[in-house]
């Protein structure tokens, strides 16, 4: 096994490992007969497997790998869930790289090699819709210092100064004498250079793969079944297990009668995992998991065990006209603009609960030895689950590492370790043998990490003229902060609660002015566990903020588009979306007999979004979504056509939460188990969807998240101008639409 | 013991009359391409052919399939992802994250050989999986490139592939 071109932390690792440690991950490679006759493949990806079956590469730079044959390697540090960020970290460090786009592949360093390493690849984080714009910069930078090492060596090796060199497609040329070497040739000499110090970037207008429509790296494997995810995960000896913890937040375990299942075939062992779950290790995972749900348990359901949505209903309500509050945005004096105003107009609102339903529920696979701990998973936070792995395995970080696995979704939920500690809890208990959890559909819904729950009261003042003069917008409820970063909030301040709705700032400002404005929070939290979730608190924002200002324009006799773009006018980003979509829907026109539109506009994770819903509601109140025309305008697009495959997938996600989404608390659990129970969109509800993309330039703006905030009040608003029914509460489902 | 036979070869495998075929498939016979989503026959991401009929794997049980019906998965579409489904996925970049695609894909190819020319109501009757990243319109739009004989260009995503050609 050729290490050379490894990064030095698992070089370290594998050097420190017995040589039958390294003799197995070859080994991992082969197809082993098993028991019984079966032929049953094994297949392993981590770091190294490029090696294995590739030949010697040399890293040029922490980012980029080149092998003799000119095939390039790009080191991609975020996780790819779907979104197309493997794609699109890719093309940016190539634009730059200036390599042969068409003999490109990626791969994931670890994060215990980033660890190793001094943090060479940053941050791991994949969420936010962060991973280009926040790493753009530095991984530009990588694919300039790698291509400025490659055309030195070059130089070098022929004794001509670099200047007189360029390089494209992985081509270097001598421009005075036409002579041309290639990367594969001079990667090794460039690889014991010394990185410039001083690295230019292009102008975005030189850029010439940035930008392209180009086809994602990881599809063909997605549609042969070759793929392996976490779940599919096969290693030798391998165990697998099921769990069940306490479905009552903040309960534990009384009892359980491990005796009544531990004959079952199959079953190896039953295991506490912590004070609050039971798990089942067998051979195969379906009698651990038949074994588990016939392993009687009594759970003590701890002081939760009465909680209820509707009690927690109340409690939002109270935080809607509490006296204390924390103050997200205000100028001028809301209050008093109100209490002096012609008339007053008020809305009360509220979303609720939502679990992120990935299509692949949790799991992960872990391996410990008192040596030395080992986790396969999809994460969304290679560095987190390291840490969640040596914390619960006892053993340092240095000990421990992480094999991202591609993620069958994300969305948030697996930006969380608790799943992670959860395997290495289990495979502690059976040291040497790697144990892999996999998590029911069931477990999954209820030990979810939910969009938080809150209410909202929207109240307006208006001058005799129908002129707004004040707004108040008062939040009530969950903080996600307090559930997954409590050490982040100070003096009762969660500044995530306010995105979309601050002053100012490149991150998630609001795109309206009101001579007197405030907008606070009482934080209200319940028992239930809150996570971030795909548009995170932009949502139920951009739901509360954009149904209100529709409703002052139906108050106020004006066109909601009209009232926006007066209310926008020192907004002209926030605008320009709106407007571009006003422009592709033909809103200065009818809609199509029988069809009403709705608009909404928001901004977040660092773009500007905007769409227009086209609506029809029957007499017997079914709603059908004909047509979305929605704008995003995130600076610099990187990748057009997944930009749009983004925004499509924004709206059935928003629409899912609008139409269906509910997660029910009743005796401290939650009710909804199953896509039975949590419908989701399906394609027959689907509409089109035209994207329209306003790359304005000079910024980096996420595009994963956004759009999903303008879904349900697009929707919402179309709905009202349908049927003059205005919806405050979601789910749609539990709404007649049918006229009265 | 029971006896299958998977993507046209005889299969032996070990478990319990009541152990869903899905499980089988993928813990004895390491075929992983069909995912489990839900256990309920709710979401298709386990979709297999049995006998050319699409079927949600997870809720079979294995004592309900004899060695008699032909049950091809994911793995046994093509030898190299050229079933035309697979070309129009691949060229269309369907997938996101790609978990339910294979179900997708089994769904779709049943339809299309029920009805090699579908129209819009009968891709919404036949596709009835769920999909969590929301590729539905580029699924409707690469089944409708397979019943277009294959025509990438006729979806007008303009997507530029590796090897130079465009879709």
């Amino acid at each position: 096994m050729n290490i050379a071109h490894l990064p030095r932390g698992i070089v370290a690792a594998l050097a420190e490992a017995p040589a039958t440690e390294v003799s197995r991950r070859n080994f991992l490679r082969a197809s082993v007969a098993a028991g019984g006759g079966l032929m049953v493949a094994f297949n392993v990806p981590m770091m190294g497997e490029a090696v294995a079956q590739q030949g010697a590469g040399v890293e040029v730079q922490a980012w980029v790998v080149v092998h003799p044959d000119d095939r390039v390697v790009i080191r991609i540090a975020r996780s790819e869930m779907g979104q197309g960020t493997l794609t699109g970290l890719a093309q940016m460090v190539v634009e730059e790289l200036d390599a042969d786009w068409a003999r490109v592949t990626t791969e994931y360093p670890t994060p215990g090699q980033n660890l190793a390493r001094n943090r060479v690849w940053g941050n791991f984080g994949t969420g936010g819709s962060q991973g280009i714009r926040q790493s753009n910069d530095y991984v530009r930078r990588g694919g300039a210092t790698a291509r400025m090492l490659l055309v030195q060596a070059a130089a070098d090796a022929w004794g001509v100064p670099a200047a007189d060199c360029r390089a494209a497609s992985s081509v270097i040329t001598h421009v005075p004498t036409g002579r041309t070497t290639t990367y594969g040739k001079v990667a090794a000499a460039a690889a014991k250079l010394p990185a410039p110090t001083t690295v230019a970037l292009k102008d975005p207008k030189d850029w010439r793969l940035v930008g392209k429509r180009m086809a994602r790296l990881d599809t063909v494997d997605k549609t042969t079944g070759k793929q392996v995810y976490g779940m599919d995960l096969v290693l030798p000896g391998m165990l697998n297990a099921a769990i069940k913890d306490c479905p009552v937040f903040g309960g534990k375990i009384r009892s359980i009668d491990a005796a009544a299942i531990e004959k079952r075939p199959g079953v190896r062992k039953v295991v506490r995992v912590g004070e609050t779950a039971v798990a089942v290790v067998a051979d195969t995972w379906w009698r651990a998991k038949s074994a588990l749900d016939a392993l009687p348990i009594v759970w003590d359901e701890g002081p939760h065990a009465k909680a209820s949505s509707e009690a927690f209903a109340k409690v939002l309500k109270e935080g809607l006209d509490a006296p204390q509050a924390v103050v997200g945005n205000q100028n001028g004096d809301a209050r008093a603009a109100i209490a002096a105003a012609a008339r007053k107009i008020e809305a009360v609102y509220s979303y609720p609960h939502q679990n992120h339903a990935t299509m692949e529920p949790m799991n992960a696979t872990a391996r410990y030895t008192p040596g030395r701990c080992e986790v396969w998973c999809p994460t969304q936070n290679g560095e987190a689950a390291l840490a969640a792995t040596a914390e619960a395995s006892g053993l340092p970080a240095a000990k421990c590492d992480v094999y991202k696995q591609l993620l069958g979704g994300g969305f948030g939920r697996r930006g969380q370790s608790d799943y992670v500690r959860q395997a290495v809890l289990i495979a502690k208990e059976m040291p040497g043998i790697p144990v892999k959890l996999i998590w029911s559909r069931e477990e999954d819904m209820l030990h979810g990490m939910f969009h938080p729950v809150t209410q909202c009261k929207m109240t307006a003042g208006l001058d005799a003229q129908g002129n707004i003069t004040g707004v108040h917008m008062r939040i009530s409820g969950q903080s996600i902060l307090a559930s997954v970063a409590p050490q982040a909030i100070r003096d009762g301040r969660d500044p995530v609660v306010f995105q979309g709705l601050n002053a100012s700032g490149p991150e998630a400002a609001i795109g309206y002015s009101f001579p007197n404005l405030l907008i606070d929070h009482a934080m209200r939290n319940p028992h239930v566990p809150a996570g971030f979730w795909r548009g995170v608190n932009l949502n139920q924002n951009a739901i509360y903020l954009e149904s209100f200002i529709d409703e002052l324009a139906h108050a106020t006799r004006q066109d909601p588009l009209a009232l926006r773009r007066k209310l926008m006018a020192n907004h002209p980003k926030h605008l320009a979306v709106l407007n571009a979509v006003a422009q592709r829907v033909g809103w200065d026109q009818p809609a199509p007999a029988g069809v009403f539109r709705g608009l909404a506009q928001t901004m977040g994770f660092g773009s500007y979004v905007a769409a227009c819903a086209e609506v029809s509601v029957n007499k017997d109140g079914h709603l059908k979504i004909h047509r979305i025309v929605a704008a995003t305008d995130c600076g610099y697009a990187v990748n057009p056509q997944q930009i749009e495959a983004q925004v499509e997938g924004s709206f059935v996600y928003g629409l899912s939460a609008a139409l269906y989404g509910e997660c029910t608390v009743q005796d401290g659990r939650m009710v909804q188990e199953n896509f039975h129970t949590y419908p989701v969109m399906k394609i027959d509800e689907m509409p089109k969807v035209e994207t329209v993309i306003v790359a304005s330039g000079g910024f980096w703006g996420g595009v994963g998240e956004p759009t999903i905030a303008v879904a349900a009040p697009a929707v919402l608003n179309a709905i009202f101008a349908a049927t003059g029914k205005r919806i405050r509460d979601l789910p749609l489902k539990h709404h007649n639409l049918a006229a009265a | 013991m029971a006896r299958l036979n998977v993507n046209g070869a005889v299969r032996d495998c070990q478990a319990e009359d009541d152990t869903p075929l899905l499980w089988v498939l993928r813990e004895q016979l390491g075929l992983t391409g069909s995912k489990y989503g839900c256990g309920v026959a709710q979401c298709g991401a386990c979709t297999v052919h049995i006998d050319g009929v699409p079927t949600r794997s997870c809720v079979r049980p294995l004592a309900s399939v004899d060695a008699n019906q032909k049950i091809i998965t994911i793995e046994g579409l093509s030898r190299d992802g050229s079933h035309p489904v697979q070309k129009a996925w691949a060229a269309l970049d369907v997938p996101q994250c790609g978990f339910c695609q294979s179900g997708m894909i089994m769904a779709a190819v049943a339809l299309l050989k029920d009805k090699p020319k579908p129209t819009d109501a009968d891709i919404d009757e036949a596709m009835t999986n769920i999909c969590r990243c929301g590729t539905y319109n580029r699924i409707r739009a690469a089944i409708k490139v397979v019943a277009n004989g294959g025509d990438t260009k006729s979806a007008a995503l303009a997507i530029q592939h590796a090897d130079g050609s465009v879709a």
